[in-house]
């Protein structure tokens, strides 16, 4: 990789965060707009941060400061991978890494609604996970690399050999962003689950952290979703962008549903898509 | 004015929490939540979490039994925080002033920035007293009208 294509990479994984928070922003004023509602400025997610940033601090534990950093920390690595084009695989276990340091926290205070959540949360990345590793392991068939750059060199867009592989992490999308109906963990806006579930015992920066952390995850799972028209990442953009909206439109549509169903969707009807679509490749010949 | 405290007035999160009063109150409280009044395109939503709470908006009046609940939910709160009380009950104890069981208003145990009467407080009245405590918050004199 040559000295200009790192510096885009490195730039562009500077302002993960900052992409993922107007996307934040954007998700809150379209909710409104699905509710009738004005909503607030674009930029409502930089405030709300800022502020969390200037409360006094009241850690729950001595831990959690470490994990919430860790959580970020974790979540800026897995985006920087990807803007580097490396492995998929271990973007998917850097992600889970932020995830569990995420967990651990909501464990370390003895509080049983963020104990709940932990739990809650646990059990979501449970649910998509298998799913997500399904997705790479179909992406690794058709192209014979599980790095980013392999999909890049493949040449012809993996929509139209992996179309019921996008929808299966369409699924994966919502858990991902605490949406309705699989919100179960901990939500966002002015729903309220468990009191806050995961986040319940974080307060000021702690809570900051985990907020840019999760900007972080959103356009990271965004970035990895516009893989999936890869030789032109304007197209590819456009298409993780409007699977942001279904979720947003799924969100504001469908109740809340209880993690077992949760559970039960993605292990089969998530499984079933992948293996699916792999089977009629199998069978159509692309893959060997 | 920095850019947090710039921050902290336009995202306020707010907890409610019901001392004990008729629900009259909680029921306008939520209204200023609906797409009528649409608070939240002033940054203002409501949280179930003391933790990450920035204002305390209180109806009902204080009795015996939850007066614990409240001093220990207030203490919860980080600071920089804001009391509101919403609805006469919460302001002076109201009806209920003189029930034995009754302290009287939440400033029994929980030191108020704004009361905002009315039995109950309409949403418009609830949403100029959180004005009334952005201001103070800001730092600014409250005016002398009413």
């Amino acid at each position: 990789m040559d000295y200009t294509a790192t510096l885009i990479s490195a730039m562009l994984a500077l302002v993960t965060p900052l992409i993922g928070g107007l996307l934040m922003g954007v998700d809150r004023k379209l909710t409104a707009r699905m509710q009738e509602r004005v909503g607030p400025p674009l930029v409502q997610p930089f405030y709300d941060v800022l502020k969390l940033w200037g409360k006094v601090p009241m850690i729950a534990s001595g831990l959690q400061p470490v994990l919430a950093f860790g959580y970020l920390g974790f979540a800026f690595v897995a985006a920087g991978l990807v803007t580097f084009r490396q492995d998929l695989l271990l973007v998917l276990f850097v992600t889970g890494m932020a995830d569990i340091c995420l967990t651990v926290a909501a464990f370390n205070a003895k509080s049983p609604y963020s104990y709940l959540g932990g739990r809650r949360e646990l059990l979501a990345m449970l649910s998509y996970e298998p799913v997500m590793l399904l997705a790479y392991i179909a992406i690794f068939l058709v192209t014979g690399s599980f790095t980013i750059r392999g999909i890049y060199e493949y040449g012809a867009p993996l929509l139209l050999v992996l179309p019921a592989a996008l929808v299966a992490l369409e699924i994966v999308l919502v858990i991902e962003m605490k949406k309705s109906p699989f919100d179960v963990s901990g939500s966002g806006h002015a729903h309220q689950e468990l009191v806050r579930g995961v986040f319940t015992e974080f307060s000021g920066y702690t809570m900051a952290l985990v907020e840019l952390g999760h900007w972080t995850k959103l356009a990271t799972a965004l970035m990895i979703l516009s893989l999936f028209w890869a030789p032109s990442p304007v197209i590819g953009g456009a298409i993780s962008l409007a699977m942001f909206f279904v979720a947003l439109m799924v969100d504001n549509l469908y109740p809340r549903l209880t993690w077992q169903r949760m559970l039960r969707t993605t292990w089969t009807v998530g499984f079933a898509l992948i293996l699916l679509n792999v089977a009629a490749l199998a069978v159509g010949g692309v893959i060997r | 004015m920095t850019l947090i405290q710039k921050a902290r007035l336009k995202s306020l999160w707010v907890m409610h929490f019901d001392c004990g009063g008729c629900n009259g109150c909680d029921i306008e409280v939520l209204a200023a939540l609906t797409p009528k009044f649409d608070v939240e395109r002033f940054g203002i939503v409501n949280i179930g979490d003391p933790k990450q709470a920035d204002v305390m908006v209180l109806t009902g009046p204080v009795n015996h039994r939850n007066k614990r609940v409240l001093r220990n939910l207030y203490d919860q709160v980080p600071d920089p925080k804001m009391v509101i009380a919403v609805g006469t009950c919460a302001c002076t104890g109201g009806i209920f002033h003189n029930c034995p069981n009754i302290l009287g208003g939440v400033d029994k145990v929980v030191p108020v920035d704004v009361y905002v009467p009315g039995c109950a407080a309409r949403p418009e009245q609830i949403i100029d007293g959180v004005v009334l405590a952005l201001k103070k918050l800001a730092g600014e004199a409250p005016e002398e009208d009413e």
